[in-house]
């Protein structure tokens, strides 16, 4: 085995058909960087969603003076409320029920528009409603049970269920996340073609020397090496470039996420890794197979 | 070291047979000439020498190996076995005289030392000195087909084809070509060359095969190219 020698060959192969190898490392790039998008798209969305899931209450707003709605005649009185907590508490999904009255809702409101003292001002205690926060065991599977259990009832004004909302915007990010990888998906098939084709050219230029290492007896692994080799470099090449390109996005993008999020949703290093080292499995791996399959098309013994 | 046992080829579409029953034994050593006009099976003999085809019907032995027995990756080392020249060199053009010889060496994965020492001994002993870092196009026909002549020699092969080696050649420089053919075949290789050049046939008199239509229709020892009656 002469590495040097393969390795001749291979920049050799790579220098003569030049902008088919620019071509096809920018689609490598362009694919796999979009590929990791879409991973690292999934590891936030389930990191934040986890976060919510754990957090989601649904809350049980309960009549006051001020109540628009038609079905509250006044405000709740302490039985109707007693009745809910009882029902809720008896209920086995719910973990908890707390009461928050219309002065804690307040304080609550205050200190969250804290920087906007005229919105402040223009509500007084007695707009707030009082309400039942109920802290579901298992958010995932019970929060339509437990809704419905006191939707309607006496003394309700309505319910918010956090879950519905949530639903909206995890929506919002699968769409995304989706449309992200079938974009990759279709710029892998259209690598995989540039691929075939880089390397049909590479063997038709070649063919002089290929035909001359098949008379004198080389073995089909030297012959085949050097293509074989320059879809790999190439996929390497185009990987290299999409790392950067996803250390970027996660960097820049999804770490600005977190300025809207009072809690920790930023992804770890080993999550950024481990999305890097699939790219990079998919992106040689692809490279080598097609460069392979090629091969045994148009370089026969 | 060549033997062909009734051997047949046919190829796929055609009617006609490229080899019909070829039945004979080329012996180590031997130098032979394949005459016949176009067409008539000369380069199909080659080919099936090479494995480059197999035979439709028939057994085909060369240098020890039965062809029809020999995998696939059994074949490049049937091939490093033998040489080859061709009636349009087949150089590369963008490497010199020397990198084109070592390059038939550095594709078998020869060590860098001896195709440092080997190189320019063939280079000589074709003809070429002086003339190891010229590029194949500074050379004249004759040239360019001794320094394919070297690179087919540089391995040693026990048998060296040659497919019309002064086809493209005028007749004075062919007689230097064959002066190299015959040296190669005194160190004992065995030289089967294909050619339509009666002057070389007749000059060197050695064993000729006469094919014609794919049928052997004259092998003779010492002979000429034209029919001797």
């Amino acid at each position: 085995m002469r590495s040097n020698f393969v390795f001749q060959e291979i920049w050799i192969g790579l220098r003569r058909n030049l902008t088919m190898t620019v071509a096809l490392i920018v689609v490598v790039a362009i694919s796999l960087s979009l590929l990791g998008t879409g991973l690292l798209f999934v590891k936030q969305v389930e990191s934040t969603r986890t976060y919510w899931q754990s957090k989601v209450e649904i809350s049980v707003y309960l009549c006051y003076d001020a109540s628009a709605n038609p079905s509250c005649h006044g405000a709740v009185t302490p039985a109707q409320q007693n009745q809910l907590e009882a029902t809720l508490k008896a209920m086995p999904q719910v973990e908890n029920v707390s009461y928050v009255s219309q002065a804690a809702a307040f304080q609550l409101f205050k200190s969250t528009f804290s920087n906007d003292q005229a919105y402040v001002s223009s509500i007084k205690e007695s707009d707030m409603p009082p309400s039942l926060e109920i802290k579901l065991a298992n958010p995932d599977a019970d929060y339509n049970v437990v809704a419905s259990a006191v939707t309607g009832a006496p003394g309700v004004d309505s319910v918010i269920d956090e879950m519905t909302i949530l639903e909206k915007f995890y929506r919002l990010l699968d769409g995304l996340k989706n449309a992200v990888i079938i974009v990759a998906l279709i710029l892998g098939v259209a690598a995989i073609l540039l691929v075939a084709n880089t390397i049909r050219l590479s063997a038709f230029n070649r063919r002089r020397e290929t035909g001359i290492m098949r008379l004198v007896g080389a073995s089909n692994f030297y012959i085949q090496l050097p293509f074989l080799l320059e879809g790999v470099i190439a996929g390497l090449l185009g990987w290299v470039l999409a790392a950067a390109l996803l250390v970027g996005v996660k960097s820049l993008l999804l770490n600005n996420l977190q300025q809207y999020f009072s809690y920790n949703v930023g992804l770890s290093v080993s999550d950024l890794v481990e999305v890097v080292v699939l790219a990079l499995l998919v992106g040689v791996g692809l490279c080598g197979l097609t460069s392979f399959l090629t091969l045994r098309r148009y370089l026969r013994v | 070291m060549i033997e062909f046992q009734n051997v047949t080829k046919v190829y796929p579409n055609q009617a006609r047979a490229a080899l019909e029953n070829v039945d004979l034994t080329v012996n180590k050593g031997e130098f032979v000439f394949l005459v016949g006009p176009s067409g008539s099976g000369k380069s199909s003999f080659l080919r099936l020498i090479l494995r480059e085809e197999r035979p439709n019907d028939g057994r085909i032995l060369v240098a020890g190996n039965d062809l029809a027995r020999l995998t696939n990756w059994k074949v490049p080392a049937l091939r490093r076995k033998i040489g080859c020249v061709f009636q349009d060199f087949r150089l590369l053009p963008s490497k010199t005289v020397e990198q084109n010889v070592a390059f038939a060496l550095e594709v078998i994965g020869k060590p860098r030392r001896f195709i440092r020492r080997v190189v320019p001994e063939v280079l000589d002993l074709v003809g070429l000195e002086g003339k190891h870092d010229r590029m194949p196009d500074e050379l004249s026909g004759g040239e360019q087909q001794r320094v394919a002549m070297a690179r087919a020699f540089v391995n040693r092969p026990m048998i060296l084809l040659a497919d019309e080696p002064t086809g493209n050649i005028d007749p004075a420089t062919s007689i230097g070509i064959m002066k190299v053919l015959d040296r190669i075949n005194r160190t004992g290789t065995t030289v089967v060359m294909a050619t339509h050049d009666a002057a070389i046939v007749d000059s060197m008199r050695k064993r000729v095969i006469e094919l014609e239509y794919g049928k052997v229709v004259r092998d003779q020892n010492r002979g000429v190219y034209g029919q001797a009656y």
